[in-house]
């Protein structure tokens, strides 16, 4: 089976072309454009506007990379959310022409389980991991519980790629500003005391980011700042990942999301895999970030499992929390 | 020392059967993670073992079920303390009648309310965190918590338990309700304006 997806939850518009191979995924092309604010953070009109422009040239250009035609596709998956409206929407839009005008059928799916399943899906001997989903909007510890993707761990408050970013914006740094901190932390020596705030499972970002804005304004070194922020969360989201496998007694880690290209919380999660006799995975980086590729596997393994969407029904959903999705595929 | 059996690896701590004075005890020894650096690590380590101790006692104090602690030792990290032979409630809730599980949810939320009664927050209520004993439900685990008097503390409490519910018995997505109950019964003071709280702090999440 081959199937095109379209991603467009937030700054990303993307478009892949998968195929199935007894149950792997193969990724025949992955082509994404990222819209950049001027200043200040996302305007979901204007990445709406961004995504309009450019997403019928990626979609020829995925099926031209692809190496297919048009009419070799069996299907058109989206995402459904969670994400911005009107970002969505242009997905969404962009799906349904596509059903119609090629006559082949829709299937909306969750952002969020996408990214996990492309793990699973592209990686050898990932079969049941604990997922640290790390981006700009999400933070969540996943793991799969009878019969449903189960989040174990969340963020009270802001996403960590958004504790990133809004900092990184206070600084005067570029969007995204998680590449700039991960360089400035490399040169930082000394630690300061920031608040390490974790819930049982859940996380919170929001104080430490007020107090490490502190620091800056009160002229500490920036370079000390960025090391002090990357080692607090980071061993945070280690340690609450850490706690969902002994509370799910599982024994693989999987990492997503753009936060996941950072080499510190690779290295981080990596050494806690380590000591607790766990493997650890991590896709390549294109599919860590938001991308067409896992949206049309995520599509591929819905409809083999049995789902079907009519066009009247392939509503976006911004709200659609990764637990509320039926794991028809797996038992 | 006599010989040592590890009951229990955590993600935190490692728990060893032991012998104390003649006594059965467990000694929980929080293990020093090379992912993060010393500053944090010892930060951690040694807040946790002192604030875990000192809410373990002060919680027993108000009658509610903990292990008697003999001995806290913040500099490497371990608490030695009363070894319990009762059943973890994560293994038994899904598994006990509908009367004994409403039964048992009940007791845990009029536990739950003992010991916010005197502003002690748990930080991490789990099912896994609860050993039923003798008929009653003894807590552990107290090194997330903290005293705090407001409202807020007492919900997101709450509301960490509410999220074990429903990731690891989703099938009896009432208990929780009838922890709420219990709660309510033993609360001194308003105990709907914590479970309107509650409510507030899942709006907050994302998505929600």
């Amino acid at each position: 089976m081959l199937c095109l997806g379209i991603e467009g939850t937030a700054h990303t518009v993307g478009i892949g072309v998968v195929k199935e191979n007894n149950g792997k995924c193969s990724v025949l092309s992955n082509v994404l454009k990222i819209y950049r604010p001027k200043q200040g953070g996302i305007h979901p009109r204007e990445a709406a506007n961004h995504h309009t422009i450019y997403i019928a040239d990626l979609i020829k250009e995925s099926v031209k990379k692809a190496d297919v035609n048009f009419s070799d596709i069996d299907l058109i998956s989206f995402s459904k959310g969670p994400g911005l409206g009107p970002c969505l929407r242009t997905g969404a839009t962009a799906a349904r022409a596509l059903s119609l005008t090629l006559n082949k059928p829709i299937i909306g799916v969750n952002h969020c389980v996408a990214h996990l399943e492309i793990g699973i899906g592209t990686l050898n001997n990932c079969t049941d991991p604990v997922l640290l989903y790390t981006s700009g909007a999400n933070t969540q510890v996943i793991a799969f519980a009878e019969g449903r993707y189960r989040v174990f761990g969340e963020t009270l408050d802001i996403g960590i790629g958004n504790c990133l970013d809004k900092f990184g914006r206070a600084v005067g740094l570029d969007f995204p500003c998680g590449p700039a901190i991960e360089q400035l932390a490399l040169k930082g020596e000394k630690y300061l005391d920031l608040p390490y705030s974790i819930k049982g499972m859940d996380i919170a970002f929001s104080g430490l980011l007020t107090a490490a804005e502190q620091y800056y304004r009160n002229g500490k070194s920036l370079e000390d700042i960025c090391y002090s922020i990357q080692e607090t969360t980071f061993a945070a989201l280690t340690e609450v990942t850490e706690r969902a496998m002994a509370h799910t007694e599982k024994d693989q880690v999987l990492l997503g999301g753009g936060v996941a290209a950072n080499k510190k919380l690779r290295e981080m999660v990596q050494t806690m895999a380590k000591e607790r006799n766990a493997s650890f995975f991590v896709p390549s980086k294109d599919f860590c970030i938001d991308n067409g590729a896992m949206i049309a596997w995520l599509g591929v393994l819905m409809y083999n499992s049995g789902i079907r969407m009519k066009v009247e029904e392939s509503f976006i959903d911004q709200r659609f929390r990764t637990d509320m999705v039926d794991v028809t595929w797996r038992e | 020392m006599s010989k040592e059996l590890i009951l229990y690896q955590g993600a935190e701590a490692k728990i060893c059967k032991s012998k104390y004075m003649g006594f059965d005890v467990v000694k929980k020894k929080r293990i020093n993670k090379s992912y993060r650096i010393k500053e944090i690590d010892n930060r951690l380590i040694f807040y946790r073992t002192k604030e875990e101790s000192k809410l373990m006692t002060e919680a027993r104090k108000y009658g509610v079920s903990v292990p008697i602690i003999f001995d806290v030792d913040t500099e490497n990290g371990i608490i030695t303390m009363e070894y319990l032979n009762g059943k973890r409630i994560k293994d038994i809730l899904n598994n006990v009648s509908e009367e004994e599980r409403i039964r048992i949810c009940r007791m845990i939320g009029e536990n739950i309310a003992k010991f916010h009664n005197n502003d002690i927050i748990h930080g991490d209520i789990t099912t896994s965190n609860m050993i039923l004993q003798d008929n009653r439900i003894h807590f552990i685990d107290f090194g997330l918590g903290e005293k705090n008097c407001e409202i807020e503390a007492k919900g997101v409490d709450l509301h960490v338990l509410m999220e074990a519910i429903e990731s690891t018995h989703s099938r009896y997505s009432d208990c929780f309700d009838y922890v709420l109950e219990g709660y309510k019964n033993k609360l001194k003071g308003d105990a709907n304006s914590i479970i309107k709280k509650i409510q507030e702090i899942i709006k907050r999440g994302r998505y929600r």
